[in-house]
């Protein structure tokens, strides 16, 4: 057999992969592979503005299409500039398989130019890294690398590519299967622990299900709505979870935890019973941990044991594939224990529906100013739920998750764990590359667009119609809002005062820029934005002074929330 | 309470960097570690002391099997095995005291395995309480410096779960 040179290599694994795009910067030490790809008709790579972008990018493209995002960047600064999106994706469980240039073998170590130890930089924020020694090894390596981030919890893998490397030559040996001896995750729940747990389910007086991003990943979401529907639980969802249960269904309980809603939170508190699906107890969502859901007892199913434990009590652990032990689940409920569940729940959920009632999401309108949480509405009506929401992060996302009603999965892309300010934008534009034909808006603050606002280049070159809805509120909001509850109004740096013009910055890039400064405004400028086939800015200059509410306090049970504006005349010493 | 984990890792470059980022990166504390091979050259053991309450410890083995190249983990405090220790002692009695240094040596199933016109170097085995026992024991005598292994362990042949 003929050889092939490790770059060819490379290429021809990613075509067998099923790889389409990669989002990636060139460098030195691998031009090798990006001479290939100067030609190659089956595989596009997207030149992003920087390599935090290209990571965001393929990251976004991971969570909308469920398929591996690819990265493909140089050494040294290259390689250390993606070190922020892996992280991110490592936090949220996202399937990414990031390549990087390394110097030759020979002058690894040796402070070479342009080299940095990205596999030690990385070790502790990707699933697996890996340092290709030897060309022999290199087939081997990356079907691996596709292997470990797609199977189990996904997660990032990084495959470090010494430029002689991609020089050397060996022959093709695709392994048609993967093996790896220390790695097997565990797919099929225990049916014991099932059983116990369909015995809970039958008895509680008051559960709620919180159904995370595992529902997502895993594809649960008809066996999530069968057992809800089954059994009349009401469902929360983590931030990561939305679009997993419908919003707009009657047991939706939307988002829990510091800006979840006053029902879910009551709901959550109040239960007898919990069936955490697919999510790992941040804290963002327990509150003060030793006060979360005093009475309920835990079923917990994860496919990653770590989860489970880690940061709350568990009654029933239940490792597996979630949509697996759903599936499961549901049909030992619907054959062997069938209660008549309307009648068992009865009580439970008109109280339910009395906490919704009493203290629904709600923010007061002005119609002087416009309030960010109209503009999220009114995104909400005009693309009748049908778009791709990506967000930034602070209270553009905490508005998007409570006023965008969500009710399929895979439509919101939003950085969870890690909380990434910059992330929506590029995430933007990577979703956008895997649905050419859908609606995809980053809502975004002032602060983060500006992370990462160099993309709308990429946007514009390669005739990608991403729409950002910037919620100007000139300040850092959410950082303000918290310097405003618990720091006595000292707004200390938070305050942007030189924003730039975001409409010329739109135009200076070759896209659209539009503005609206009034409520009546709003409306009409979405629907501009939406009827044009280009990038476009909207600029939306907004009250400054909103907050996002309910919050729970850092440190308190989820049910201490503090739900409005005080109603005493606030005296705001605004920078201004 | 303090426990004794053993961990069949692959035997790639990496895989004790990682090992041991886990437990800093997590705050997790180790006592000692040590790694060898073993039989099959593919294949690595370490013996890893740790302390933790019972939440930390389940999250450490958790989290180390999670690790894609960990084969297994085994905490071996939860059965019965047999663990050993290893330190090497360099000590300066005075001369009257010499004799009495070679008579505790040879109580501890010790050896010399150096010495000097002025200094002994001991070799102890035995498990950790033996190990501190024998260098409590020197303390009066002058101790120059002294170097342990680390804790290895391994199940007892007919082992029981405790
Ligand atoms: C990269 C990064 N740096 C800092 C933070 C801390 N942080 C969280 S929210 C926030 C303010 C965000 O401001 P903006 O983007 O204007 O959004 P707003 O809250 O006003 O909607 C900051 C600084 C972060 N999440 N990410």
């Amino acid at each position: 057999m003929a050889k092939m040179k490790g770059a060819e290599i490379l290429i021809e694994c990613l075509k067998r992969e099923g790889v389409k795009h990669i989002f990636g910067y060139p460098g030195g030490v691998i031009l090798d592979i990006f001479d290939l790809l100067y030609d190659d008709p089956d595989i596009k790579l997207i030149l992003t503005r920087h390599e935090q972008g290209a990571t965001h990018a393929a990251d976004g493209y991971a969570r909308v299409s469920g398929k591996p995002g690819v990265v493909l960047v140089t050494s040294g600064p290259g390689a250390t500039n993606t070190v922020t999106g892996i992280a991110t994706a490592y936090m949220d469980s996202v399937p990414l398989v990031i390549f990087t240039g390394q110097v030759p073998t020979f002058l690894i170590g040796n402070d070479a130019f342009q080299e940095a130890d990205i596999v030690g930089i990385t070790r502790p924020c990707t699933k697996y890294n890996i340092l290709v020694k030897d060309v022999k090894d290199l087939a081997k390596q990356i079907r691996e690398a596709f292997y470990i981030a797609t199977t189990g919890r996904p997660g990032p893998v990084l495959v470090d590519l010494p430029k002689d490397v991609t020089q050397g030559k060996a022959e093709f040996i695709w392994p048609e299967t993967v093996h790896i001896r220390s790695y097997n995750p565990t797919y099929e729940g225990n049916i014991y622990m099932i059983k116990k747990a369909a015995q809970e389910i039958a008895k509680a007086k008051k559960p709620v299900i919180i159904a995370g991003g595992g529902c997502i990943i895993s594809e649960a979401h008809e066996h999530l709505k069968e057992l809800a529907e089954m059994t009349q639980i009401p469902v929360a969802n983590t931030l990561m979870g939305l679009g997993s249960f419908p919003r707009t269904h009657e047991l939706s309980l939307g988002m829990l935890g510091m800006h979840g809603t006053y029902y879910a939170n009551m709901a959550v508190q109040n239960s007898d019973l919990i069936i955490a699906i697919g999510m790992r107890f941040d804290d963002r969502v327990t509150g003060k941990t030793d006060a979360f859901a005093p009475q309920a007892k835990i079923i917990h199913i994860d496919i990653d044991p770590t989860s489970i434990r880690k940061n709350v009590r568990v009654d029933i652990p239940i490792v597996g594939d979630v949509s697996r032990v759903l599936q499961v689940l549901n049909k030992i409920l619907k054959e062997e224990i069938k209660p008549q569940w309307e009648e068992v729940r009865k009580a439970w959920l008109k109280q339910i529906n009395q906490w919704k009632k009493e203290k629904p999401l709600t923010y007061e309108f002005d119609p002087e100013v416009i309030k960010p949480q109209y503009v999220i509405e009114k995104i909400y009506e005009i693309t009748k739920g049908d778009a791709i929401i990506t967000t930034e992060v602070g209270q553009n996302q905490m508005w998007a998750a409570q006023f965008y009603k969500f009710d399929k999965p895979r439509r919101f892309v939003t950085s969870g764990g890690l909380g990434t300010m910059g992330y929506g934008f590029p995430a933007a534009i990577g979703a956008q590359l895997a649905f050419p034909q859908m609606t995809v808006i980053d809502i975004a603050g002032d602060g983060s667009i500006q992370m990462n606002i160099q993309e709308l280049a990429t946007a514009v070159v390669y005739d990608l119609p991403v729409k950002v809805a910037i919620l100007n509120n000139s300040y850092l909001g959410m950082v303000r809002q918290w310097q405003e509850l618990f720091y006595n109004e000292r707004y200390s740096h938070t305050y942007l005062s030189t924003a730039p013009d975001f409409v010329k910055v739109a135009e200076a890039y070759g896209a659209v820029g539009l503005r609206a400064t009034k409520p009546s405004e709003v409306e009409p400028v979405i629907k501009e934005a939406l009827s044009i086939r280009k990038p476009v800015f909207m600029d939306f200059v907004v009250d400054w002074k909103e907050k996002v509410y309910p919050m729970v306090p850092p440190g308190a049970p989820i049910d201490q929330m503090i739900l409005e504006e005080k109603k005493k005349e606030r005296k705001l010493k605004a920078v201004k | 309470m303090r426990h004794t984990i053993s961990v069949l890792v692959e035997n790639k470059f990496g895989v004790l960097a990682r090992i041991a980022g886990l437990f800093s990166g997590r705050g997790y504390n180790i006592e000692s570690l040590s790694v060898g091979e073993t039989i099959d050259p593919q294949i690595s053991i370490m013996t890893i002391v740790t302390t933790g309450d019972d939440r930390v410890i389940e999250q450490i083995t958790k989290q180390l099997n999670r690790l894609v190249d960990v084969i297994k983990v085994v905490d071996l405090t939860e059965i019965d095995h047999v663990e050993r220790e290893m330190v090497l002692i360099k000590i300066a009695p005075r001369k009257e005291n010499r004799l009495e240094v070679l008579k505790t040596v040879e109580i501890f199933r010790g050896r010399v395995v150096d010495s000097g016109p002025t200094t002994y170097t001991i070799e102890v085995t035995g498990d950790e309480k033996k190990i501190q026992a024998f260098i409590e024991l020197m303390k009066p005598f002058g101790i120059k410096e002294f170097v342990r292994t680390g804790k290895v362990a391994i199940p007892r042949e007919i082992s029981q779960r405790k």
